[in-house]
């Protein structure tokens, strides 16, 4: 069972590497570690056979996402060694937020249906024929919904952007 | 057999590398100086320190490209089954571009797209 | 899995591999010897005839220069920056078609390493991550020249990545496939994408020079103003990787550009020939190589022609230009397809 170590090797990989975002000292350090457990999740998603969502979190997370994350970081010269003062207040919404995540995803595992997990070959909603026939035949309006998103998004980075030069 | 013979490729990329870097650090000389390993700024000494604050412009862009970026990743599975998914799919790519269109008028009206 | 399989893929693996390195190599000195030409110079002339040793004395002396790293760098970060940038250049020829496919024995031997059927979304996820090594490289080095250089080369990429990704989108909207084998494959004889796509293409080709830092994109390495922009800091073989990645990005954007525009291993006649499979597989690759030899002269070509652009330009011609140039593209391609099916 090949499958099954390169299973454990990327687990190992991905934990290791979110653990040394919370451990590094250098918040550069701590960004570029995220990138590897990115790496490590998108070979997961090879194993279960969506090789699309893998290549798309490489292109969106890795690529684009994260580099946002190296300027963020560069930006706001976070570059010094050492720990920084954090609010209690602000732990405290930290740990609100985390745990809504983890309840969340609770939520939708228990109800999960682990056969696909087991057997990949099942699941051929990763690949990217199937994946634009169900976006495009069923999920109309989330997909356009989107779009909408992103006008948002893109309004708010030139109203900061731009501010920010004035 | 595919992905195997990638991560095949991937080894053996890795091992040409990582061969190269530790075989150059064991025939390259070496000497350690203090006035040498500074940082090099044009011969005078280092002013201040090196890892600075830079222009936001370039958080602009990139926060721009993330944008687009996903966009385009949304664009691939429908490309790849355009033909068969046919005429209303196209139509909702062209409102898509169209909501996209707008945001890019709007960054290029409010001078985001230029360079300062 | 067999034994035999790993052979084969290790032996082509390796093979490949080997061939982008001498191809890098070999381009150095060509890119030299045009230089000099346009110049009205030599070039080099001294090691082996016209020269034709000096690549190989140029990597020597790369492995034997000292190794320097400054005191205050980043010392993992500082090594697996170009490493990075290195193995990333390498990693795309994985799916690039080289050749049909040879038969021996009776069985097929494809010359194409791994046909993952993203394959061209492999190419752009390489090319998003392609960033990294520079970036790291020019943090890493804490010097003010390397972390500019490294910053505007972040930028002129990502910038540039978005309309080459429209420019790909329209080569999967014609062929409906995102394997690159099957796109080379459609490109039977003379049915090329670039008659189909010439305003693709050209997008194709204008990003390409951006994504490699070519001139006249190459304001990373701008020495006028950065000495030597990211690379400011390094020598020895950490130097040489980033110079030949560069030579080898260059090699494999023209195989890329090959491949989706131009046919890849597919030349006009090929059918009329009358040739054996592995007769006429040999001279598709041959065929391919003198398109990638073409692109390549292309790219040295314009290097040597025109002068550098300064950084407000870069981002108007990226922003302003190239990305709404690629989405008229896209729906234009789009409407012409979309009558054509209805008709």
């Amino acid at each position: 069972m090949l499958s099954k170590y390169i299973f454990y090797f990327l687990s190992s990989v991905a934990i290791y590497a979110a653990l040394m975002v919370l451990i590094s000292k250098k918040p550069i350090h701590s960004v570029l570690y995220l990138t590897l457990a990115f790496f490590a999740i998108a070979g997961h998603y090879i194993l279960l056979n969506a090789q699309f969502l893998a290549v798309v979190h490489i292109i969106v997370y890795a690529g684009a996402i994260m580099v946002l994350f190296l300027f963020t970081v560069m930006l706001l010269n976070l570059n010094i060694e050492g720990e920084f003062p954090k609010k209690n207040i602000i732990k405290f919404a930290a740990v609100i937020v985390g745990g809504l995540i983890l309840i969340t995803l609770i939520g939708t595992f228990r109800t999960y249906d682990l056969e696909i997990i087991k057997n990949p070959t099942l699941n051929q909603i990763g690949l990217v024929k199937n994946l634009g026939k169900v976006l495009f035949k069923e999920y109309l309006l989330p997909f356009e919904l989107c779009s909408i998103l992103f006008l948002a998004a893109m309004v708010g980075a030139v109203m900061l952007g731009k501010k920010d030069i004035q | 057999m595919n992905s195997e013979s990638l991560i095949l490729f991937f080894i053996v990329a890795v091992v040409l590398v990582g061969g190269a870097v530790i075989f150059s650090s064991f025939v390259a000389p070496s000497s350690k100086n203090a006035q040498k390993s500074e940082t090099y700024e044009c011969g005078i000494p280092t002013q201040g320190i090196s890892w600075l604050q830079f222009n936001v412009g370039y958080y602009l862009f990139a926060i721009l490209f993330l944008v687009f970026d996903v966009e385009t990743v949304f664009l691939f599975p429908w490309a790849a089954v355009m033909k068969e998914v046919g005429m209303v799919a196209f139509v909702e790519i062209l409102i898509f571009f169209t909501i996209l269109g707008l945001g890019l008028l709007y960054a290029w009206k409010k001078h985001a797209l230029i360079w300062e | 899995m067999d034994y035999s399989f790993i052979i084969y893929k290790f032996t082509l693996a390796t093979v490949i591999l080997i061939i982008s390195l001498v191809v890098a190599m070999y381009a150095t000195l060509i890119e030299r010897k045009m230089a000099g030409f346009f110049q009205d110079r030599h070039g080099p002339n001294r090691a082996g005839k016209f020269g034709i040793l000096q690549p190989l004395a140029d990597g020597l002396k790369l492995f034997f220069k000292e190794e320097f790293m400054p005191q205050s760098a980043d010392k993992f970060l500082y090594i697996l920056g170009p490493s990075l940038t290195m193995l990333i250049a390498l990693l795309t020829s994985a799916v690039i078609p080289w050749g049909s496919s040879i038969v021996i024995g009776g069985t097929e031997y494809s010359l194409q390493i791994a046909d993952i059927n993203i394959g061209i979304l492999y190419v752009f996820a390489i090319l998003s991550i392609g960033v990294y090594g520079i970036m790291i490289g020019g943090w890493a080095s804490n010097n003010k020249y390397a972390l500019i250089g490294a910053i505007r080369a972040a930028s002129q990429m990502i910038s540039y990545e978005l309309a080459m990704g429209m420019a790909i989108i329209t080569i999967v909207m014609m062929t409906g496939t995102l394997s690159l084998g099957e796109i080379v494959a459609q490109q039977h004889g003379f049915n090329w994408n670039v008659w189909y796509q010439p305003l693709g293409f050209f997008l194709f080709l204008v990003c390409a020079f951006a994504e490699t830092n070519r001139a006249p994109f190459d304001l990373p390495e701008c020495e006028t103003e950065l000495v030597g922009g990211y690379h400011t800091e390094y020598s020895s073989m950490k130097l040489g990787f980033y110079l030949f990645a560069e030579y080898i990005n260059m090699f494999i954007s023209a195989a890329m550009i090959s491949s989706l525009y131009f046919g890849g291993y597919n030349f006009p006649f090929m059918d009329d020939l009358g040739l054996s499979h592995n007769a006429l597989s040999l001279l598709g690759s041959l065929a391919f190589f003198v398109k990638i030899t073409f692109f390549g002269f292309l790219f040295m070509w314009v290097r040597w022609t025109l002068p550098r652009f300064r950084y407000d330009q870069l981002m108007r011609l990226g922003w302003k230009t190239l990305i709404p140039l690629a989405i008229v593209n896209v729906i234009i391609t789009g409407l012409v397809l979309m009558i054509k099916n209805h008709m």
